[in-house]
């Protein structure tokens, strides 16, 4: 299965990494473009900047370890995953997951968890610029706990 | 044994460096072992690993558990929990 990870400075473009995932192909019925964005505000408070930190060695290993997770969970045609790093401002894309199957539950998921690990186990640090000074945002449990669903062992059939 | 640390965002700004060469001494087996080690080196590194529970560690660009062994490893990662996607 055909997987594209990138980890980069420059801005990407999603509707091109998404076409790029069907093309020439007749068999994939789906494709799920996720694209996150970097918003002006974090829990009320005003964002001027974020930058993003990485450890390069491990971020595009890690990234490919659960690409190929997805892989053995969902029946997937490809999977594209770009993460930039360096600083970016409101409005900037920060990520993008992008998959292709015949059918769209698999893509979908498979979507879905990719992002709920890149934002526990993928090696990256955001810095907030505020306007009383610059922090490192802190990981939020709610990232923990949907990442942990995915974890959860399938219930036996009745 | 010799090994490469690597300190990422605020564990790398308390330290006050990115990376160094570092060789423990025998007793210290785990990661919870080479980070109370660490803590004891100056005060930079006692204010980084104040509280261990928060950090989290790589081997070999792997997550692992505190309880790992760093027997063998070349390069162990120290940081922060993890705010990507």
């Amino acid at each position: 299965m055909p997987a594209t990870i990138r980890l980069q400075r420059d801005d990407f473009d999603a509707a091109a990494e998404a076409a790029a995932l069907s093309r020439g192909r007749t068999d994939i019925g789906a494709v799920v473009t996720f694209t996150g964005i970097c918003r002006a505000s974090d829990e009320g408070k005003p964002v001027a900047a974020l930058t993003l930190e990485h450890y390069p060695g491990m971020a595009q290993a890690e990234i490919a370890r659960h690409v190929e997770e997805a892989e053995t969970r969902w029946k997937l045609m490809g999977v594209t995953v770009i993460h930039r790093y360096g600083r970016l401002v409101p409005g900037d894309n920060i990520v993008l997951v992008a998959t292709a199957a015949s059918h769209r539950g698999d893509a979908f998921a498979a979507a879905e968890f990719l992002m709920d690990y890149l934002k526990t186990r993928a090696p990256f640090w955001k810095r907030e610029e505020r306007p009383d000074g610059a922090a490192w945002v802190d990981a939020k449990a709610a990232d923990d706990t949907a990442a942990e669903r995915w974890t959860k062992p399938r219930q036996a059939a009745e | 044994m010799s090994v490469k640390l690597l300190y990422f965002a605020w564990v790398r700004e308390r330290i006050g460096k990115g990376e160094e060469i570092v060789e423990p001494p025998a007793g210290v087996a785990t990661v919870a072992d080479l980070m109370t080690w660490l803590a004891g080196r100056g005060e930079e590194y006692a204010f980084a690993f104040e509280n261990p529970k928060v950090i989290r560690a790589a081997i070999d660009r792997s997550h692992v558990k505190a309880n790992a062994a760093i027997a063998g490893a070349s390069e162990i990662a120290f940081f922060p929990p993890m705010t990507g996607g």
